[in-house]
């Protein structure tokens, strides 16, 4: 394929820190004030999309679903080197499942053109959950690969990669379009380049809001969402025991004991 | 329950709404417009249909799931064995059945599983359907998320739980997706609201930070993917009886567009996720050689090796063992932590482990403040004594 490849990357902009406070009237979290970046995973998504584009040629759409806000992720992805940013955002997507997060993703990346891959960071750092990918896989009726741990090779319209399991490594083969989620065994992210900073000024990020995508608002944000928070609560912290001085014998040896009473050996 | 898009008798089968459907789910059958399994309610077809055919059922209000009873386990197994997780899920789930007076199911799917069935019996299952097919000897996404989505629609349970493995938390998104219903990741409780009999589901999220109950709303089953090592396992009971039904596997759902070229199985015995004993190396140990010390005192204890996520940006280790928000949560029995200063990241990785202990020359590092036992000194002058006092112990038989 002369034309290159139609990557998109799935992003989302979350707290710096994950020490966040929560409205305990509404069960939801205090964003404001707190520093807002790309997820930490999402940043190797794009380095992947990155490195698909300068081996084989095309274009690197990011797309981010939150609030207006969120558009600062979508400049700091063009900053690293994607060529165009596209926001979706809109007050009936707010307080989404990742049942309704992945619909409402799915159809915004339809509405935006074709693609021949999609990438995933493997999870959030704040909702920690990895869902979110494979479930757009569904929406879309296209395959998923979680895990990917190194692409091998884009041809003729299929994908060989890899991805790491807890007992191994599966050397795949898939074709295109899919979904992948990756992990960051597959490279560290570059940064922002001065060029990149520049055009990410100057992009123009587009916004699809429900009057593009048309849906019934009841299928979206909460009230489209399966699951419910009921409760917010802090876990109790791990209770800090004894902390001891003394010769590196003692040391080893207080240890030692400690794993006898607690029948560790 | 009717379908939430209805095609009425005026449609004249133009097509219309085929091209308007952003989910392919519409096909002309004989003159007609039918909506297929891919439909989303999104309402596009309804406006464009020049005959006002489509018509939008409004799905409100509290909905019956008096047919969807009982508690099915997915059991995943590698080579005809059961994951152990899938037994701690039949402890809880048993737990949650008799909550509410309903059966426990499992649901098994791979090649040569006799045995397995066997024993999902005797850790207490009532019902266990297997899926047994040489073609499904290992994980495979598409046939195992169908064949478990078709099994879950035929079989109606209320609660589904999946262990939260690598391999369940790649299913069951597919699963739930296709069911059209919730799922809670990575829970870690479970338990039965008093009052309206519905699963709440526990989980972490920032890092450990904050715990979200999360119920399921409107659908079933209640889906959630459950954390390993969490839940307690159900005991071997060799009187319990239960019914095994294999299930004829329909060759239509194990089409699969991923092929597998080929699989590397991984060079340790176990991984960080699945250790019951875990010990870490961090800065602390100066330079990349340190991880052979911390090598050393893993095998000592029969443990696997973790890391803090500097040494692994340093590229002192791979980023398999990485603990923390970044990398891996892990929840051992013990959490050895060596010259790790404990930063809130690492400590969303680690903090549920039953046992921490610390070695580290800084006795205000905040790995200190949540350690059971924090030893302030020179990891490399407290590490080797420490195995030699552990090998001596082996070495004397004493148990």
């Amino acid at each position: 394929m002369s034309v290159g490849l139609n990557i998109v990357i799935c992003i989302k902009q979350v707290p710096e820190t994950t020490e966040v406070e929560f409205d305990k009237e509404t069960g939801r979290l205090k964003r404001e004030g707190v520093a807002a970046v790309i997820n930490p995973f999402d940043e190797y998504a794009i380095e992947t999309g990155l490195r698909l584009r300068e081996k084989h040629g095309g274009r690197v759409k990011v797309i981010s679903m939150g609030p207006p806000a969120a558009e600062q992720a979508l400049r700091d992805a063009i900053a690293m080197g994607c060529d165009e940013g596209i926001l979706v955002s809109d007050r009936v997507f707010g307080g989404a499942d990742t049942w309704a997060t992945s619909l409402t993703l799915a159809k915004s990346i339809q509405l935006s053109g074709a693609h021949d891959i999609i990438i995933c960071g493997l999870k959030t750092t704040d909702g920690d959950t990895g869902q979110t990918g494979p479930e757009m896989a569904e929406h879309l009726g296209e395959p998923c690969i979680s895990y990917v741990s190194q692409i091998i090779d884009v041809k003729d319209r299929k994908i060989t990669l890899k991805r790491s399991l807890d007992d191994g490594v599966e050397t795949l083969e898939a074709p295109l379009p899919l979904i992948i989620t990756v992990s960051k065994d597959v490279g560290q992210p570059r940064l922002a380049t001065l060029r990149g900073r520049l055009a990410a000024k100057k992009a123009v990020i587009n916004t699809i809001t429900n009057k593009e995508m048309g849906m019934n608002p009841k299928e979206l944000g909460l009230d489209g969402s399966y699951t419910r928070v009921t409760k917010i609560f802090t876990p109790e912290p791990h209770a800090g025991g004894e902390v001891i001085e003394g010769t590196p014998d003692q040391l080893a040896d207080a240890i030692y004991a400690k794993l006898k009473e607690t029948k560790i050996i | 329950m009717s379908k939430p898009v209805n095609v009425g008798d005026a449609c004249t089968g133009c097509g219309v709404c085929v091209s308007a459907c952003p989910f392919g789910a519409i096909t002309i059958v004989g003159d007609k417009a039918q909506i297929g399994d891919a439909c989303r309610v999104c309402g596009a077809c309804e406006p464009v249909c020049p005959v006002k055919a489509i018509t939008m059922k409004k799905v409100e209000g509290p909905q019956s799931f008096s047919d969807w009873r009982g508690v099915l386990v997915y059991a995943e197994q590698r080579e005809g064995k059961v994951h152990p997780v899938a037994y701690e899920l039949l402890g809880r789930g048993r737990e949650l059945a008799e909550t509410l007076g309903e059966p426990v199911y499992a649901i098994v799917i791979g090649s040569g599983l006799a045995k397995a069935a066997e024993e999902l019996v005797k850790r207490g299952a009532d019902k266990v359907l297997t899926y047994d097919h040489s073609s499904l000897a290992t994980y495979r996404d598409d046939p195992y998320s169908q064949i478990l989505t078709e099994a879950v629609k035929e079989l109606k349970p209320s609660i589904f739980l999946i262990g939260a493995t690598s391999i369940g938390r790649a299913l069951g998104p597919r699963v739930a997706a296709k069911l059209r219903t919730g799922l809670t990741a990575d829970c870690t409780s479970l338990d039965i609201d008093p009052e309206i009999k519905v699963l709440l589901q526990t989980r972490p999220a920032y890092g450990g930070n904050i715990m979200a109950t999360i119920y399921t709303q409107n659908s079933r089953p209640q889906m959630a993917t459950v954390r390993y090592k969490v839940m307690t396992e159900a005991k071997i009971d060799p009187a319990h009886k239960g019914e095994i039904v294999k299930k004829s596997v329909d060759p239509s759902k194990l089409q699969d567009r991923v092929k597998i070229l080929a699989f590397e199985a991984a060079k340790e015995q176990v991984s960080i996720v699945d250790a019951d004993i875990v010990v870490s190396g961090g800065k602390g140990l100066g330079e990349p050689k340190g991880f052979d010390l911390i090598q050393r005192l893993a095998t000592a204890l029969g443990g696997a090796v973790g890391a803090s996520r500097p040494t692994v940006d340093e590229g002192w280790i791979e980023y398999r063992h990485q603990v923390g928000l970044s990398g891996r949560t892990v929840r051992p029995k013990l959490y050895l932590a060596c010259g790790i200063s404990g930063a809130v990241q690492h400590q969303a990785g680690m903090k549920t482990s039953d046992v921490i202990i610390a070695i580290n020359k800084d006795r205000e590092a905040p790995i200190c403040r949540i350690s059971t036992l924090a030893a302030v000194g020179d990891l490399y002058e407290v590490v080797p004594r420490l195995i030699e006092k552990i090998k001596e112990q082996k070495g004397s038989g004493v148990p």
